[in-house]
C-alpha cells in the first residue's frame, strides 16, 4: 500500500510518447528527421569507404563531376526542400488559431521561475486565476496565449505539443491536446537564469464531464477555515506579509508577485512542479524555500516557529 | 573481511548488530525518502537535491544516540518517528509524513546507513 503522494507522477516527461495530435506530429517529424540523418550518414560512410578502399574504376567515378552534381547538389536541395515544406505543413496547426468557439482558451505567463495560469472566456478576460498547474478536458484543443513579463521562457509539455518560447512584449499561441486522461509534466525549455532547471509544471487531463464539474467548483473560492488551527494559520499568513506577494481570493491577500494560492491545497506539486504537495513539503518550502530552490524570489521564513509553520500549512492545505 | 575482523576482535559490533531492522530494505527506503520529499527539510549525504534546511542535516544520523534529542535511537522508535514524529516526540517540529508502516521501516533502515561506522 502506498499512501497518497503521487504528486510527481509523470516526471520526468517522456519525450517521444505523444498523447495527442499536436505532439503526434512533432514526434512524427522527429522520427523522419532521425531516419533521414541516418540514411545520409550511411551514404557518406559508403562514399568514404569507396574513396579509401574502393577499386580504381569505382573511385574514379565517385570523384567525377556527375556525382558531385547529383549527390552533392541536387540530392540535398531536393531532400532538404521537401523536408522543409513537409515539416512546415505538418506543424502549422500547432500555432494557427482554432475555429471560433471550439477551443478552450488559456493564458500562461512564464515568470522567474514559475507559471501564472489564467482560464479565459471567449472575450479573453480571466475566469479564474491559478498557477503551476493546468487542468484540461480530454479530446478538446486548448489554445494557450504564451506571454512573459521578464525574460524569455519556453513552454514545453512533450507529450502534448511542441515547444514555444514566451517572449517579453509578444503574445505567442500554442495549441495542446490530450487524447487520454492523465498527468503530463511540463518544463521550461529556455534558460531563464538561476533556478531555471527547477521551473516545471503539471497538466492534468480529465474526462470532459469531470472537467466541467471541476471548473464549476472553482467558480467560488474555497470556504474560510473553520477549525482553530487553520484559522490561526490564516491570520499568520496575513500577519507575516505573505499577502504582499500572494493572492488568496476572498481574503485581503492580493499580491501578484508570486503564485496565486487560492487553490494551492489542490495542487499536485509545490515550488513549480518540483516537490509533492503535503504538510511536510509545505512547511519545508515556507520555512526555507531558498535551501530547496536557491535564488527563487520568495524569502525564507526562519523567524516562524514550528507551530506557526504548521498552522500556515494547515490553512493552505484547506485552500482547495 | 573487515566485518569478520570486527567480530573476531569483538571491540565494536557492526551497524547491523546495533540497529537490527529485520526484513527492511535500505535502498527502497532511500527511494521513499526521495519520492516523499524528506529533502525539503533535511540534507542527506547521498541525495544531491533537495537539501532542505528546516530540519537537521542527517549525514551522521546512524551514529547518533538520540532521536530529536529526546528518545533513544532504536529501530522501532525510529520507524514510528519518521512516520508520525509528534506521536513519538510530543511537540516535534517534524510533521507526520504520508508513508505507511512498511515504508517507514525501509526508511529507518536507510537512515541507519548514514554515517554508520
Ligand atoms: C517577496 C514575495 C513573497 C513573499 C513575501 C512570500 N512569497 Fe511565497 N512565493 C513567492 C514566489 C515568487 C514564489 C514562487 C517561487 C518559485 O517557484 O520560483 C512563491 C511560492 C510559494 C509557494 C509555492 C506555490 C506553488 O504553487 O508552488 C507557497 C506555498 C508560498 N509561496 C507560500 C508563502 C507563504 C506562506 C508566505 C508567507 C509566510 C509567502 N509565500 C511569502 C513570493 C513570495
Ligand atoms: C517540515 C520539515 C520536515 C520534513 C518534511 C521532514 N522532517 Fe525530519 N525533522 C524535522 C525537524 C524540524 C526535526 C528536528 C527534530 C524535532 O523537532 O523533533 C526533524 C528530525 C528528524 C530526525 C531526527 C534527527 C535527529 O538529529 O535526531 C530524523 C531521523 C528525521 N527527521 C527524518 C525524516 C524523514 C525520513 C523524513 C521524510 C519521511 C523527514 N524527516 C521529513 C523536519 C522535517
Ligand atoms: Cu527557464
Amino acid at each position: 500500500m502506498t499512501v497518497a503522494v503521487e504528486g510527481l507522477s509523470g516526471w520526468p516527461p517522456p519525450v517521444l510518447d505523444p498523447a495527442g495530435p499536436y505532439a503526434g506530429s512533432v514526434t512524427a517529424l522527429t522520427w523522419v528527421l532521425i531516419g533521414m540523418a541516418v540514411a545520409v550518414l550511411l551514404i557518406v560512410l559508403a562514399a568514404l569507404y569507396i574513396a579509401l578502399f574502393g577499386k580504381g574504376e569505382l573511385r574514379r567515378r565517385l570523384g567525377g563531376e556527375k556525382v558531385i552534381w547529383i549527390l552533392g547538389i541536387a540530392f540535398p536541395t531536393v531532400v532538404l526542400t521537401g523536408l522543409l515544406v513537409w515539416g512546415l505543413t505538418l506543424t502549422r496547426h500547432l500555432s494557427a488559431p482554432a475555429a471560433e468557439g471550439t477551443a478552450l482558451k488559456m493564458r500562461v505567463s512564464g515568470e522567474m521561475w514559475w507559471w501564472r495560469v489564467d482560464y479565459l472566456d471567449e472575450a479573453g478576460s480571466t475566469l479564474m486565476a491559478d498557477a503551476n498547474e493546468l487542468h484540461i478536458p480530454v479530446g478538446r484543443t486548448v489554445e494557450i496565449e504564451l506571454v512573459s513579463p521578464d525574460v524569455v521562457h519556453s513552454f514545453w509539455v512533450p507529450q502534448l505539443s511542441g515547444k514555444l518560447d514566451m517572449v517579453p512584449g509578444r503574445r505567442n499561441l500554442i495549441r495542446i491536446q490530450a487524447d487520454r486522461p492523465g498527468t503530463y509534466a511540463g518544463q521550461c525549455a529556455e534558460y531563464c537564469g538561476g533556478p531555471h532547471a527547477l521551473m516545471g509544471f503539471m497538466v492534468i487531463a480529465h474526462e470532459p464531464a469531470e472537467w466541467a464539474r471541476w471548473l464549476a467548483r472553482r467558480r467560488a473560492p474555497p470556504a474560510a477555515p473553520t477549525d482553530a488551527q487553520a484559522q490561526r494559520g490564516g491570520q499568520l499568513f496575513l500577519a507575516a506579509g505573505c499577502g504582499a506577494c500572494h493572492r488568496i481570493a476572498g481574503t485581503p491577500a492580493n499580491g501578484l508577485a508570486g503564485p496565486d494560492l487560492t487553490y494551492v491545497g489542490a495542487r499536485r506539486t509545490l515550488g513549480a512542479g518540483i516537490l509533492p504537495n503535503h504538510r511536510g513539503t509545505m512547511m519545508g518550502w515556507i520555512g526555507d524555500s531558498q535551501a530547496i530552490k536557491p535564488g527563487n524570489r520568495m524569502p525564507p521564513y526562519r523567524v516562524l516557529s514550528a507551530e506557526q509553520l504548521e498552522a500556515i500549512a494547515v490553512y493552505l492545505e484547506g485552500r482547495r | 573481511m573487515p566485518a569478520t575482523l570486527l567480530l573476531l576482535a569483538a571491540c565494536k559490533p557492526p551497524p547491523e548488530g546495533r540497529h537490527p531492522m529485520a526484513g527492511a530494505d535500505a535502498a527502497a527506503g532511500r527511494a521513499v525518502v526521495e519520492r516523499v520529499g524528506c529533502g525539503s527539510c533535511h540534507a542527506f549525504p547521498d541525495i544531491a537535491w533537495p537539501r532542505g534546511a528546516v530540519g537537521p542535516d542527517l549525514s551522521r544520523f546512524a551514529s547518533q544516540t538520540m532521536i530529536a534529542g529526546r528518545v533513544p535511537n532504536r529501530p522501532d522508535l525510529l520507524a514510528a518517528f519518521v512516520r508520525n514524529a509528534p506521536a513519538v516526540v510530543p511537540g516535534s517540529a517534524m510533521p507526520a509524513m504520508p508513508i505507511d508502516e512498511a515504508e517507514a521501516r525501509d526508511v529507518a533502515a536507510y537512515l541507519y546507513t548514514l554515517g554508520a561506522e
